[in-house]
């Protein structure tokens, strides 16, 4: 008995020693973005570059900005336009900087029953899908991801929310998940090109649709507002602004490639 | 400087009902300062109620028990031996010393008196043993050095022997005798009658919930008065 | 089926590999989980047997509200931590959002009412065993409480060792509260949703026998330590 106690106190000392972490700020950043493994690359090399550490939250765009609305985070990445726009005229965050894009493209089954691959843009697509009522999975998430979707529907003439259950599928959960369930149901889905290269469970689907210029995908920087959160680590935020917009972090971005494909072209406008 | 005796102890016009059935009915009893008192009468006579009235552990519905003391002393300065022994989670010694150790003593001086009165009761050999792997001679064997160890004033035992072996039964009642020597007040039931001639000093005889006889141990089984104990004595059925 | 396959081999390599990363996963998962079922027994073991030998007004409620809780979904529990020590909930100043101790926050409350309840019902049982000498011997409550507890040990590492499982196994609150961050708050179950996610189900299975193999470890090594195999029966 008391052995065992001993160990268990053995354990905590153990894992109370941690090592401290100097310079940290923490990002809330999109899944597709971590999924895609441009992080892996760039976390080192900031670290190398400005001595910052950067904790990833990854979680979807609707998560992040609140996040980011709590100051439960320094900074977000996050690609969903119209409410980046909302969370600075809001006072939330400093500003909004884009840094890259990368694009979505439409998967599904390789038989293409909705026949989307002969489809010549998007809406024809989504059309196509819908009159076939060929099974779909939506991420359902109120996620960056989600929320293009969505429009994308709207775009084609469409409220996603009227669909049938019977064919459109709203999963609620990230990206990996949703491509799971697409798998399993061998369904269309739509996800970010980086996401799909990534995904390692593609069972019988395959990539049917890109290219429309509709689907590019706008990734941008915004630092949490230090004047609403004190405590945020603005300095090491705009450190980092300034690192992910200078030209290393940018030939970093636009040379990183899945399979010879590139994912992310840099677009940060210099000040 | 001399502690007074918590006893005697009086019983004055107690009742007990428990669920609306009546176990002790209106009785009044008073024991002396000395004495080998058992306790005996038929099945659902109220024994094991009588006793545990005395010790604190049943309340009266009616009527009062008192003591020359208050009641939390008088708890202090007994103990109660129950007719299935509680067998503590714990080694044998460590169940001996269990009371000495709620006083706050120190292990070495708890052990000490485990080891003496576990030889007391013939289960040294037993010391460090699980309390689980005891017989049912040697459980009531810890249960008496259990209740042994503080040299209490006042011993209450229920049904001591039942469903002993012969040895068993005598080496306890050995010890019993003992104790009394030495100056414990034994209050204890049991269904053996010849346990009763050999061991009481005064036989509370019950029936149905009342006191029927109260008498020297000799009048008792010489001269009973009640129909219902001369009935028990001959082994007639009681009802 | 080869999924499965691959997920078996994939923990033999993991393991094998001695992978530092994957250790610092493991000793993060112990550490969160250990510390939470250390804190969640010290409170939750006494509170089951004050239960057990008190009598009070709201008992019979407090029991109910306590197995109530241990049905609670750990992604409630998380959600409600995330609240509190969010920078603009009212424990944020404290700054815990996304660091183990939040973790180790959630998951207290996550296994602390099932370790009571488990302790509750072991010294319930206990206590109507020992209740007619523990009353005749004059103990306070106090020493009552110490008895059952110290007397039912056994059965009280077990209702820890519960507590450990669901803790170990626990990934909704964790997530919430600990972020899931690389070399931060990580752990078995983060990195499981994690790779899963990722579509990587050999990883994540791999990572999953790690799991599972951790989980029979510290089972193994505690009832060897505590003896209850030699002594069982108690």
């Amino acid at each position: 008995m008391t052995l065992a106690y001993k160990l268990l106190f053995f354990i905590m000392i153990l894992s109370f020693s941690w090592p401290a972490q100097a310079d940290n700020m923490r990002m809330a950043v999109t899944t597709s973005f971590h999924n895609s493994g441009l992080s892996d690359i760039l976390l080192p090399e900031i670290q190398k570059g400005i001595g910052v550490e950067v904790q990833l939250i990854v979680v979807g765009t609707g998560q992040a900005l609140k996040l980011g609305r709590a100051g439960d985070v320094d900074a977000i990445l996050v690609h969903s336009k119209s409410a980046e726009e909302v969370f600075v005229s809001d006072g939330y965050g400093t500003h909004r900087r884009e840094i890259m894009y990368n694009d979505f493209v439409i998967v599904g089954p390789t038989n293409d029953p909705a026949r989307v691959a002969a489809a010549t843009n998007v809406v024809e697509a989504l059309k196509a899908i819908e009159e076939t009522r060929s099974v779909f999975v939506s991420r359902g998430d109120d996620s960056g991801t989600h929320r293009k979707e969505l429009s994308l529907w709207k775009l084609s003439g469409f409220e996603a929310n009227k669909f049938s259950p019977a064919w459109y599928r709203a999963g609620g959960s990230g990206m990996g998940s949703t491509l799971n369930t697409a798998s399993g149901m061998n369904a269309y889905v739509m996800s970010d090109r980086a996401s799909w290269l990534k995904f390692k469970n593609k069972g019988e689907l395959r990539l049917l649709f890109s290219g429309d210029p509709v689907l590019f995908n706008q990734y941008a920087y915004l630092p949490v507002s230090p004047k609403l959160h004190p405590h945020v680590k603005n300095d090491l935020a705009i450190k980092l602004e300034n690192w992910l917009t200078g030209p290393h972090a940018q030939s970093l971005i636009a040379g990183y490639k899945i399979s010879g494909e590139t994912l992310f072209m840099p677009n940060a406008k210099p000040r | 400087m001399v502690i007074p005796s918590i006893l005697p102890v009086s019983i004055n016009k107690v009742s007990v009902r428990k669920r609306g059935k009546s176990i002790l009915n209106d009785i009044s009893l008073d024991l002396d300062a000395v004495g080998f008192t058992i306790v005996m009468g038929p099945n659902g006579s109220g024994k094991t109620t009588l006793l545990r009235l005395m010790h604190g552990l049943q309340r009266p519905s009616d009527g009062m028990v008192s003591w020359n003391c208050t009641h939390d002393i008088a708890r202090t300065r007994q103990t109660f031996v129950f007719q299935t022994p509680v067998m503590m989670r714990r080694s044998v010694r460590d169940n001996i010393a269990y009371p000495l150790r709620l006083a706050g003593l120190k292990a070495a001086e708890t052990n000490k008196q485990a080891s003496y009165w576990a030889a007391k009761v013939g289960i040294e050999a037993r010391l460090g043993l699980d309390a689980m792997y005891l017989s049912g001679g040697e459980r009531q064997k810890l249960a008496l050095a259990r209740a042994l160890i503080t040299q209490p004033e006042v011993i209450f035992l229920d049904e001591p022997t039942t469903n002993l072996d012969g040895k068993s039964t005598r080496e306890i009642e050995t010890i019993l005798k003992d104790a009394s020597k030495n100056g414990a007040r034994i209050i204890m039931t049991t269904h053996d009658i010849g346990q009763a001639k050999r061991l009481a000093s005064e036989i509370v005889f019950l029936n149905k919930g009342k006191v029927s006889e109260h008498s020297a141990a000799k009048t008792f089984f010489d001269n009973a008065q009640s129909a219902a104990a001369q009935a028990y004595l001959k082994g007639d059925i009681i009802e | 089926m080869s999924d499965l396959w691959f997920g078996v081999l994939n923990a033999f390599r993991l393991i094998l590999s001695f992978d530092a990363d994957l250790y610092e996963i493991i000793l993060r998962s112990l550490h969160v989980t250990v510390t939470a079922v250390i804190v969640a027994s010290a409170i939750g073991l006494p509170l089951g047997a004050w239960l057990a030998v008190n009598r009070f007004r709201f008992r019979r409620l407090t029991i109910a509200f306590l197995n109530a809780m241990m049905g609670l979904p750990p992604v409630v529990v998380g959600l409600i931590v995330y609240i509190l020590f969010s920078r603009s909930g009212p424990l944020g100043v404290f700054g815990l959002l996304f660091t183990p101790t939040a973790m180790i926050i959630a998951q207290v409350i996550i296994i602390m009412p099932l370790i009571a309840s488990i302790a509750h019902q072991a010294i319930r049982d206990l206590w109507a065993d020992y209740h007619d000498l523990l009353i005749s011997l004059n103990t306070t409550k106090r020493q009552r409480m110490i008895t059952l507890i110290w007397d039912a040990r056994r059965s009280l590492l077990t209702a820890s060792l519960a507590g450990f499982g669901r803790g170990i196994g626990e990934v909704g609150a964790i997530m919430i509260v600990g972020g899931n961050i690389d070399h931060v708050t990580r752990v078995l179950t983060s990195a499981i949703a994690l790779e899963t996610g990722k579509g990587d189900f050999a990883l994540a299975l791999g990572l999953g026998f790690v799991l599972i193999a951790l989980a029979i470890a510290v089972n193994i090594i505690i009832h060897r330590l505590s003896k209850t195999e030699r002594a069982g029966q108690w």
